[in-house]
């Protein structure tokens, strides 16, 4: 599965500078490790030292947020799009 | 008395933010220059401001808060503000009144002094004007001319109004349902006030995608790329508290809770004057106040969790409508730190608390005031909040923005404009 992913700011050193790359991947998990294929180190940061999603950041595939799906398990349908977003307080 | 560490060769000359001296990650520690940042480019995790208090005593520095302005910038030596921060043109809220309220205390069964700090006495009449005016004066410094933000509708108000007055134009983002008293002191200053389809974290998603896009790289979002200087605002609150208690720590206090924000700042409030010998180091309670409908928190810590599962919020409280709070965890981490407690009350028990912190006390509070509140009764109820010390309990907002909230109040009767139909009304 081909989809976009959107990348914040604090990670655009390892995109070059591109707020948007495409990965491949059909779950989360996979896009993911496809984009550490082509961004050395994006993934150290996405991810702690137990695999998970830091708690700091928020990961959307369209419009639903993964942590009320499945995770990292969260399939990513063709043509979807990712956003990596870091949490913010608000109010 | 040097509270935080002092400045070092990271830390930025660049712009004057008083006795700021860097931004620092909450989570690993990673320091950088002041900016507009908000996120540690290491793990994410939120970054805040590091002062450098090294030159102060507390004598001195307790005439010094004693002799300035009766607002938030009497404590501009403690703050991320330059020195002169008063004589700039901004709303200049804060030093609302701590409200004694025996007439509550004694509903409630509180034997050891019970206090409302009304924050509902700011210029737009809510807390928010205390975090707007630091986030203004970071916007100042970094040369943005656009305050923006993602709001549940106290906020936005705040914003526009801060912008109105500092010659800032102002683009904040709302819920589209929000209470309409809300909408329109968001629209009434002159700003754009964009309704998004969705909820507040909605509205937040939004507001962190655009702070990422051409368009909007050159505004002051306040609760996000100026977030850490934004939330610093909050400890102004503990240190009124304090004041106001004749230099004094108050034994338990009770909070509402969005992102939760609010909470650790006023924690980090009464640290700070701790390490700085303002107040005598005592045992403090902090206590959380969440609605039912969207309590993240509170359903965390009677879980005994220590990781916040996010929840599509249902509510009335719409200002404490956040289902992903981003502060939950250090929010979790403070109550059990300090022997307090994070609990919640259904809508009903707010619309209650609210009748009765009016009916006792004449503050008419909006619904976060009454989750506090009721909060409050359910925690002495429960026995877990100690009715024999002292108690602050916080008022954030005015109830006038929610009215809707209290609809069903209204008229005792209506009579003919005579004596005889008063008192058959059975007034006399």
């Amino acid at each position: 599965m081909s989809v976009t992913v959107r990348i914040p700011t604090i990670l655009r050193t390892y995109t070059k500078g591109r707020a948007e790359v495409a990965a491949e991947g059909g779950t989360l998990a996979e896009v993911i490790a496809d984009l550490e294929k082509n961004h050395t180190g994006i993934s150290a940061r996405v991810l702690d030292d137990q695999g998970k999603l830091r708690r700091f950041v928020n990961v959307y595939v369209n419009d639903d947020d993964v942590r009320f799906e499945q995770g990292l398990q969260t399939p990513t349908p063709e043509g979807a799009g990712v956003s990596i977003i870091p949490a913010v307080a608000g109010g | 008395m040097a509270v935080q560490t002092a400045a070092t060769s990271t830390d930025s000359a660049a712009v004057d933010l008083g006795p700021a001296a860097a931004l620092s990650c909450r989570e690993c520690g990673h320091r950088v220059p002041l900016g507009p940042l908000f996120a540690c480019e290491e793990c994410f995790g939120p970054l805040e401001i590091a002062y450098d208090f090294s030159s102060y005593g507390a004598d001195e520095l307790r005439k010094r808060i004693e002799a300035g302005p009766a607002n938030i910038w009497r404590y501009a030596p403690l703050l991320p503000v330059p020195a002169d921060v008063a004589d700039k043109p901004n709303l200049n809220p804060g030093w609302t009144p701590l409200v004694k309220a025996d007439n509550l205390a004694r509903e409630l069964g509180v034997t050891g002094g019970l206090y409302v700090k009304d924050d509902s006495g700011n210029p737009t009449h809510s807390f928010k004007d205390r975090v707007v005016a630091q986030a203004l004066e970071a916007a100042r410094a970094f040369g943005f001319t656009t305050l923006s933000c993602s709001s549940t509708g106290n906020l936005a108000g705040a914003v526009g109004a801060a912008a109105a007055r500092a010659g800032f134009r102002s683009c904040v983002f709302i819920p589209h349902d929000l209470e309409q008293g809300k909408v329109v002191m968001a629209a009434v200053y002159g700003g754009e006030l964009v309704g998004i389809e969705g909820n507040y974290d909605d509205v937040n998603r939004f507001c962190s995608e655009l702070i990422g896009d051409p368009a909007g790289e050159g505004w002051g979002f306040v609760n996000v790329n100026l977030r850490p200087y934004y939330a610093e605002g909050s400890k102004t609150l503990a240190y009124e508290v304090c004041e106001q208690l004749g230099w004094r720590l108050p034994d338990q206090i009770v909070v509402p809770i969005a992102s939760g924000s609010q909470l650790t700042k006023i924690d980090k409030g009464l640290q700070e004057l701790i390490a700085l010998g303002l107040v005598e180091d005592r045992p403090y309670k902090i206590f959380g106040a969440q609605a039912a409908g969207c309590s993240p928190v509170s359903t965390a810590f009677k879980a005994g969790h220590d990781v916040v599962r996010p929840q599509k919020p249902d509510t009335i409280a719409k200002s404490l409508a956040i289902g992903n709070p981003a502060d939950g965890p250090y929010v979790l981490d403070i109550a059990r730190r300090t022997g307090g407690a994070v609990e919640d009350v259904t809508d009903e028990q707010v619309v209650d608390a609210i009748k009765l912190l009016a009916r006792t006390e004449g503050v008419f509070a909006e619904t976060a005031g009454g989750v506090t509140v009721g909060v409050t009764r359910k925690l002495i109820e429960n026995g877990v909040l100690d009715p024999a010390r002292t108690t602050v309990v916080l008022n954030t907002g005015d109830g006038l923005k929610t009215l809707d909230a209290v609809a069903g109040t209204g008229l005792t009767a209506t009579i003919r404009p005579n004596l005889d139909s008063f008192r058959e009304a059975g007034l006399a």
